[in-house]
């Protein structure tokens, strides 16, 4: 009687084991591309004036998430399925055009990225991952690169480049992920597929300017409510944070999806 | 028998391993009666308080509380919030005052760590029993103000601005009221205070 049950009990563990490896090597075909430390010019100043942004050093998804990629995680974390997830955390529209709660269906494509996922989805679907929501600074750096610069933001051909896919309906069929040019850090789609989730969207709106906390009539923020912005003149990461200042973390929509970032040992110096 | 004994505890047992593996996870599995879909106590968050007592957004239910987020080193609004919530008080009934939960979570668990918020606890002097300061871990801050409603962002001399609204939950952990502006005694948001301290604790 005790060697069956011994050896059931092994058996269901190793089984159970080799799941999760399997699970774990999957995980690791991810490719995320390693992001040097950097200082740089940004749309945010942190000082509220023109100080420039800093990040360490950081490892970054090449691709957003997928819709393939997505239902795995769905399978597996069934509090995140479609019907499932409370609406603290997601709204009414989450996962709206999948076929079913768990499956993306026959209209959809494994390769697009996915999309109506709000952001605590984004977040619960990156710490699956072992990773994390990127930072605006995190997302705004690797965007401000084209394929041979670091920063292209100055040139009026990338501006231009930009706002042809800022000016395009948002009704269009999504291409799949990793279609658009690789920019010098090897990660493609920062612009002219989807706009993403950043970790600290709800700080955008948050006025920098520290002086203000003394006035009564401003007390609703440690601050004012006004937007304080850099770097005027690049339309294009303007719209972006306009759109996710608007965003509520419960929201989705169909042209808003996301990718995760891992923290690496080295530090910015 | 024996033979079905021991299939028993083989399913058992299994089903323990399962449960072990997959169960974990997920807290909100562990209880009976769900909570409302837009509470807040269904984050799977855990603080630890001024004493560095774990405290799960879960255990909370049953509770109604004034909860809203600061940081210790904050030199204005803080001490604003606590004066604001002190006001509010005034305007409740002993027993409506004693049945009343204020929790205040830093938005800077990196500087504000148990022993800080401790001596906050101590210099403002907050009683234990209606008062909680409370640290999250960093990286659920900004998941804690989302569901919040509470906005906030970093300076590069490491201060905080943010929103510093005072949020009313129901024993459910539903949001009830908001007091966006501090400083001043919002009459709604009090009457709102008393209408939640009324009603019955449902099953």
């Amino acid at each position: 009687m005790r060697a069956p049950l011994a050896a059931m009990l092994h058996l269901s563990l190793l089984c159970a084991g080799l799941l999760l490896s399997a699970l774990a090597c999957a995980a690791q075909y991810v490719k995320y591309v390693t992001i040097p430390a950097a200082s740089f010019r940004t749309a945010l100043p942190p000082d509220g004036k023109s100080a420039s942004a800093a990040t360490s050093t950081f490892r970054m998804r090449a691709m957003p998430v997928t819709n393939g990629e997505y239902q795995s995680f769905v399978r597996q974390h069934v509090e995140w399925r479609r019907g499932q997830v409370a609406a603290l955390f997601a709204d009414a529209g989450y996962l709206r055009p999948w076929a079913a709660n768990d499956a993306f269906g026959p209209h959809l494509h494994a390769g697009q990225p996915v999309t109506h996922v709000s952001w605590f989805a984004a977040d619960a679907y990156c710490r699956s991952e072992g990773a994390r929501l990127p930072t605006w600074y995190e997302w705004e750096l690797v965007a401000a690169a084209d394929e041979q610069r670091k920063d292209a933001r100055d040139d009026a051909r990338w501006r231009e480049r930009m706002l042809r896919w800022y000016s395009r309906p948002s009704t269009e069929k999504l291409a799949a992920v990793g279609k658009t040019a690789k920019n010098l850090y090897g990660v493609y789609d920062m612009h002219g597929l989807v706009w993403e989730w950043v970790e600290d969207f709800t700080g955008i709106m948050v006025s920098t300017d520290n002086r203000e906390q003394g006035d009564p009539d401003l007390r609703k923020f440690c601050g004012a409510g006004a937007i304080a912005v850099g770097d005027r003149e690049n339309y294009a990461v303007q719209m972006r944070l306009a759109l996710l200042s608007s965003l509520q973390a419960a929201y989705t929509t169909g042209n808003l999806g996301f990718r995760c970032v891992r923290e690496t040992r080295e530090k910015a110096s | 028998m024996t033979r079905q004994r021991g299939f028993n505890a083989v399913v058992a047992l299994l089903s323990c391993v399962i449960s072990l593996l997959f169960g974990l996870a997920d807290p909100a599995h562990s209880i009976s009666a769900p909570l409302p879909p837009d509470s807040i106590y269904q984050l799977p968050v855990t603080l630890k308080d001024q004493d560095g007592k774990p405290r799960s957004m879960l255990s909370m239910r049953g509770q109604a509380q004034i909860i809203t987020m600061i940081y210790t080193h904050c030199s204005y609004v803080c001490p604003m919030t606590i004066e604001t919530l002190k006001a509010v008080d005034a305007q409740l009934a002993p027993d409506q005052k004693a049945r009343l939960h204020r929790l205040l979570v830093s938005l800077d668990p990196k500087r504000d760590t148990v022993p800080v918020l401790k001596k906050m606890m101590d210099e403002r002097q907050l009683d234990a029993k209606h008062w909680t300061l409370a640290r999250p871990a960093p990286s659920d801050v900004r998941k804690l103000a989302a569901v919040l409603g509470i906005q906030y962002r970093q300076l590069a001399n490491k201060e905080f601005n943010h929103s510093s609204a005072l949020i009313l939950l129901d024993a459910q952990g539903r949001v009830r009221a908001r007091l966006i502006r501090l400083g001043q005694v919002d009459r709604d948001f009090v009457e709102a205070v008393k209408a939640v301290l009324g009603e019955r604790p449902r099953p």
